[in-house]
């Protein structure tokens, strides 16, 4: 159960000019590169020309992909330096890169590689991990269905989200970080249309940490910021 | 047919099968052909027994056919699974000419299905040659790998990948598997059917059953293999695991198989673990008919542990389906077990005998553990090996080679 300070509403500006909301689904389809490394050199090689989908996809597309237990990372790159290499302050650099912080994958290429120089720089060795631990670049192709579902005003969202699938989820809430101006969720972008009405729940809404929660829990915590502001807190 | 999809929902719920028929509306009519060797035995057939008729009732127009050949050429195709996992040995010449005379016979006899289908899959190596006897196809052709080939042997790749690299497009089931080749390489994970008689939930009377059929103790905790005989799945190592764990915990072994009928190893493999458990009377060596899935679920459920210590494993369905009876699975560390087992979560991952035996003890003596792990097997299963989810990812990869190797498709 979510607990949120009351938030305030203002009335609904006219709102004719908005579109309804196209509530999309999706299907993410993992691809081989065929490029794979086995140490901490080969990793900083590849990062500089690999595909920008499978820069993407280590850091966002692992959310479809199966796992179970809470990430200690959150994306490939630092769990691979923690698992395979065993480089736990590589790790902690890698992990708090933000994607979201950059307007563009190669800003975010470029991170990564001058962390992987900094710690090739440190090292007298160059960190090797064992033959079945090599790293596997993997990018993403993500297939996008229309469910048919408009939404029509922004309060219908209350009863809508808490039942998205995890695709859909993924679609409006992460993928769209790289379709939007401003690199936001669809949600918020979409609420933008209403000009500041709806302020302080776009604000709720980026203020919502996509890293360390699984799909299941964003639904969640969208769906309780959205209940929140529409239905004050009640279910249903 | 809708009722068959209705069906899944109940199981793997309403949004995966909105998925599938979102998916399926821009392929309806479309001609999709599966072909590999076997009908019966093996994951490959099962999962086409399900795969087929639910791409029909999605309104594909969907068929399975079977490529068949001479004695040698199964040798052959026995020959690159085992180079392909990694056994540095490979097929004759005599008999690569035997699988290249057989595929040119199957093409002419598969021709009127083939030539004119909108997608071909070629399921492992066995049909793979078949490919270049259509210069005149006119849809996409796939080729999907069951085989861990994460570290072949070179010479029978290079012989294969001949064949492989005119495909539009192939199929792993994991990235380590993954090979360099001229085409999109899609990374698809297997299933299991949830509704199949292998896996279906049975009445407690027919689970209990299997004591008295197999002459089995029921007052001692029951560890299960089950896999063809063969040596990649160590029967051999499980019998060891199971001697050592015995010493300080009792308990009774079951190893289940049968052949497939496209492996003429199983009989000298099943010899070598029938002397192996010689007359021990804690070990049951059953060989069972291909269609005995409701023998093998009331086995899978009646046991406390499974196990499936293979060395290479391509998958390994054996290990989903056990975990979506609850159990854990103490599996060999190694292909596409490392996917199911998550270690000390859906069970365990283990690189010898030794460590079987050790974990086999931990979970017969920490029984909280053992339900806790096979409760989130089972939850894990439900969300990602389940057939639905497979076939949504081969919608989406037909969808993706129609349209171009673009980052974003959009389906209307």
């Amino acid at each position: 159960m979510l607990r949120h300070a009351p938030m305030e509403k203002k009335e609904p500006q006219a709102s004719e000019q908005v579109e309804p909301f196209a509530l999309r689904d999706c299907s993410l389809m993992s691809l081989a590169t065929g490029v794979r490394v086995q140490n901490l050199r080969e990793l900083r090689e590849k990062l500089l020309v690999v595909d920008r989908s499978a820069i993407y996809h280590h850091f966002w597309g692992r959310l479809l992909q199966p796992h179970f237990v809470e990430p200690e990372y959150n994306n490939d790159f630092a769990s691979w330096a923690w698992r395979a290499l065993h480089e736990k302050a590589l790790a902690e650099r890698l992990s708090m890169v933000n994607p979201a912080r950059m307007t563009d994958i190669e800003d975010l290429r470029q991170e990564l590689v001058e962390i992987v120089e900094a710690r090739l720089d440190e090292s007298e060795l160059v960190p090797w991990a064992r033959t079945d631990q090599a790293f596997h670049f993997i990018r993403s192709q993500v297939v996008v269905l229309d469910t048919g579902i408009r939404v029509e005003r922004p309060e219908e969202l209350a009863e809508i989200v808490p039942h998205l699938s995890r695709e859909s989820i993924f679609y409006h809430f992460i993928d769209a970080r790289r379709r939007t101006p401003g690199q936001v969720d669809d949600f918020s972008a979409w609420l933008s249309g209403y000009g500041d009405t709806y302020e302080e729940l776009r604000s709720r809404l980026s203020s919502i940490d996509p890293y360390f929660a699984t799909l299941e829990d964003l639904r969640a915590i969208l769906s309780g910021i959205f209940r929140e502001f529409f239905q004050g807190g009640k279910e249903g | 047919m809708s009722d068959l999809l209705d069906s899944y929902a109940l199981v793997a719920g309403e949004t995966e099968v909105s998925h599938l028929r979102q998916l399926a509306r821009r392929l309806e009519g479309l001609k999709v052909v599966h072909v590999n060797s076997t009908r019966v035995g093996g994951g490959v057939a099962e999962i086409l027994q399900k795969m087929v008729p639910l791409m029909k009732a999605l309104g594909i127009e969907a068929s399975w056919e079977v490529v068949t050949g001479p004695p040698d050429f199964y040798r052959c195709t026995k020959g690159f699974h085992n180079a392909l996992q990694g056994m540095s040995t490979g097929p004759s010449e005599a008999l690569l000419q035997v699988y290249e005379e057989t595929n040119a016979e199957e093409a002419e006899k598969l021709r009127p299905f083939l030539e004119d289908a909108d997608f071909v899959f070629i399921h492992d190596p066995q049909p793979a040659a078949l490919l270049q006897h259509f210069p005149q196809r006119k849809g996409k052709w796939i080729w999907r790998c069951h085989i861990d080939v994460s570290r072949p042997y070179r010479p029978v790749w290079k012989y294969l990948r001949r064949f492989v690299s005119s495909y539009d497009a192939s199929i792993f089931s994991l990235p380590d598997f993954a090979q360099p080749l001229p085409h999109p390489q899609f990374l698809v994970p297997p299933s299991i059917d949830p509704l199949s008689e292998k896996n279906m939930e049975l009445p407690e009377e027919e689970v209990q059953s299997v004591y008295s059929r197999f002459d089995l103790d029921p007052h001692l905790p029951l560890v299960l293999q089950v896999s063809r005989y063969d040596r990649f799945k160590d029967p051999l190592g499980v019998i060891a695991a199971c001697r050592l764990a015995r010493e300080l915990t009792p308990l009774q072994l079951v190893l289940a198989g049968g052949g497939a009928t496209d492996d003429p190893e199983g009989e000298a493999v099943l010899q070598e673990v029938r002397d192996a458990a010689a007359d021990d009377p804690g070990i049951r060596v059953l060989v069972l008919p291909s269609d005995a899935h409701r023998t093998i679920n009331a086995l899978q459920r009646a046991a406390d542990i499974v196990m499936q210590k293979s060395t290479r494993e391509g998958f390994g369905l054996t290990v989903s389906e056990a975990m979506w009876k609850g159990k854990p699975v103490i599996g060999g560390d190694t292909g596409g077990i490392k996917l199911q087992v998550v270690d000390h979560f859906t069970g365990f991952l283990v690189r010898t005998p030794e460590g079987a035996a050790l974990r086999i003890r931990y979970l017969l003596h920490r029984r909280d553990k053992l339900e806790a792990m096979g409760r989130r097997a089972r939850e894990f299963v439900g969300r990602n090996f389940l057939i639905t989810r497979h076939l949504r990812e081969y919608l989406s990869l037909m969808l993706g080679l129609l349209t171009g190797d673009q980052d974003r498709i959009m389906v209307a």
